[in-house]
């Protein structure tokens, strides 16, 4: 445990060493203050409409805000997951330090699990910049707080496992672009394949296991405040088929390098 | 303290190491000499346990590397080729990184980093972003990083390469400083490297075992005799070589006489006497008998850069047959 927080702490280091910290902070805070915005004013446009019609609908902050906003991050969390992974194995592997850690006296199993925790807290530290914005709505509305904390749950969730295959990923590379640009593509394919029974046209059971494996699916019971089983298991899973995945991979860096 | 028995690492297409055998004892310092591609890194990274063996055993300290490795790891230092530095780090916190991750903490840990700094004169750059170091101090804190946790044994892959001869120099007093209290292998394609700091040589070449000894005994085993430079110079201009080398062949006792060199109407030789004969009083009376001046006589020590070339079996340039391109040099 002791060597998963030096190794954990070693990573967190680097992301804040160098500026690729700041540069996630800053457009991920940019991107998100602009839906906020986009959100709250629809949702403020739709407010006085209502009120100059006369007619009160009921309005509700967790439903019109707080849910679509979660869904968004969820999404566009894809496009930054492999910037925090990338460089995770493949910088070592590129300069040699992969055989440090590979000779120092500790299991391979504890630098996969500080590297994927220095990974989580990077998105977590992310998902703090959200919670800047959400808490204007506490101070000037009164959302439910309950389902707000089930969507930050799946939101980890759900990077927990991008983020493990990420991971994974970069232990197959010594080059940071194609580990980037790899765990990019998989990201989008986990997405999109939501789309297939998404649409509606096709009910097939083929279509409906391919929809399954979607990442995004098993996020919208988790946007709706719903703590759902089976979709915290499909994460879970995913995390560790994810760090699995790793370990073997580390493991045969040995017998072929 | 390192037991090597038929060790062997085989690839999909090639046997890097195969079948190696050897001894390292507690204190000593052990050159690993080869040419390059012979094997040397992988044979250290097998004792490292960063490569698993394909067959044979390798044990440090008593523990064997595939399936003791975490208590062979607590015991060995290795810097590897290129020194494993981060570079967004600072020299004290990358050592304080390293002696975490063998097993320091607290006081101790502060102790070796403060140690090691000064064992390997890198102090001045303890603030120092690794990434900005010169290769010199990056050869050094890679040093620092291996010692950290004063381990039994220490694995250097080519320690000195790269460096300028002020830092090779600073370099080789450094490691033959911390023998004694560390067993070291340090692995090198340069000889007079290994004349100088090592006790013991191991030669391979091409995956196997070609030679295992002192360095004094090596250099006794390739060749009993006596070698000897001699210069000879004409006394009116023009010296005819051929002559001379004739001339020399037929003193007795003479094993081998090469031609090394010609300037002007000065020949240089590479005389080869036979055990237990000294030549030196025939020759200067054969080469003054025979009306040329002797100008030089010297005893040359046989190198072991000849040695290793005789053991590995690449050819040794016959200077008879091209004394062009020896003059050339």
């Amino acid at each position: 445990m002791r060597n998963v927080w030096i190794i954990c702490r070693k990573e967190l280091r680097s992301y804040f060493v160098s500026p690729v910290a700041y540069l996630l902070l800053t457009m991920f805070g940019l991107i998100f203050g602009f839906f906020f915005w986009n959100v709250l004013f629809s949702f403020v446009v739709a407010g006085m409409e209502s009120q100059m019609r006369g007619q009160m609908f009921p309005m509700n902050v967790n439903e019109e805000m707080i849910r679509p906003l979660l869904q968004n991050v969820s999404v566009v969390g894809l496009f930054f997951i492999p910037m925090i992974t990338m460089r995770l194995f493949a910088e070592e592997k590129r300069t040699g330090t992969i055989e440090l850690l590979a000779t120092s006296p500790i299991h391979d199993v504890e630098v996969i699990l500080g590297k994927w925790l220095a990974a989580m807290t990077m998105y977590t530290a992310m998902l703090l910049v959200t919670a800047l914005n959400f808490a204007f709505l506490f101070k000037y509305g009164q959302p439910d707080w309950k389902p707000l904390v089930i969507g930050y749950l799946g939101l980890l969730l759900q990077a927990g496992a991008l983020l493990a295959i990420g991971t994974f990923i970069s232990t197959l590379t010594k080059n940071q672009i194609i580990a980037g640009g790899a765990t990019f593509g998989v990201c989008l394919l986990l997405w999109i394949l939501g789309w297939v029974s998404g649409n509606g046209y096709d009910t097939s059971t083929w279509a409906q296991v391919v929809s399954y494996m979607s990442v995004i699916t098993h996020f919208e019971s988790f946007s709706k405040g719903l703590l759902d089983v089976k979709d915290a298991v499909f994460y879970v899973t995913l995390i560790f088929l994810g760090l699995f995945l790793t370990s073997r991979s580390m493991e045969s860096l040995r017998w072929r390098s | 303290m390192i037991t090597v028995t038929e060790l062997t690492k085989r690839y999909a297409r090639h046997t890097a190491v195969d079948h190696i055998s050897f001894e390292v004892g507690k204190g000593q310092i052990v050159g690993f000499l080869g040419p390059n591609g012979a094997g040397k890194t992988t044979t250290m990274r097998m004792l490292t346990c960063f490569l698993p063996p394909t067959s044979g055993v390798a044990t440090v300290a008593g523990f064997d590397v595939l399936e003791q490795s975490l208590e062979v790891k607590k015991r060995i230092g290795y810097l590897p080729e290129t020194p494993p530095l981060y570079p967004e780090m600072r020299t004290a916190e990358y050592l304080a990184f390293v002696g975490q991750l063998k097993g320091l903490s607290g006081a101790e840990l502060d102790k070796r980093v403060d140690y090691v700094l000064g064992r390997c004169a890198v102090t001045d750059v303890r603030d120092k972003l690794l990434g900005k170091l010169s290769k010199g101090y990056r050869q050094r804190v890679g040093l620092a990083q291996a010692i950290i946790h004063n381990p039994d044994v220490l694995i250097l892959d080519e320690p000195t390469s790269g460096l300028d001869p002020k830092q090779i120099n600073e370099t080789r007093e450094l490691i033959k400083g911390l023998a004694g209290d560390h067993t070291i292998i340090l692995s090198t394609h340069i000889l007079p490297e290994v004349e100088q700091t090592c006790q013991q040589v191991i030669i391979i070449a091409k995956g196997k075992l070609v030679a295992t000894d002192s360095v004094s005994n090596l250099q006794n085993r390739a060749r009993g005799a006596e070698s000897l430079l001699v210069e000879v110079a004409g006394r009116n201009g023009e010296i005819d070589s051929a002559t001379v080398q004739r001339r020399l062949e037929q003193i007795s006792g003479v094993s081998r006489v090469l031609f090394k060199d010609k300037r002007q109407n000065r020949s240089i030789f590479e005389v080869e006497s036979r055990k237990e004969s000294s030549i030196r009083g025939d020759l200067a009376r054969a080469v003054v008998e025979s009306g040329w001046d002797l100008n030089e006589l010297r005893p040359t020590a046989v190198s072991l850069e000849e040695i290793f070339l005789q053991l590995t079996g690449e050819p040794l340039p016959n200077p008879v047959e091209v004394p062009v391109a020896m003059g050339a040099k």
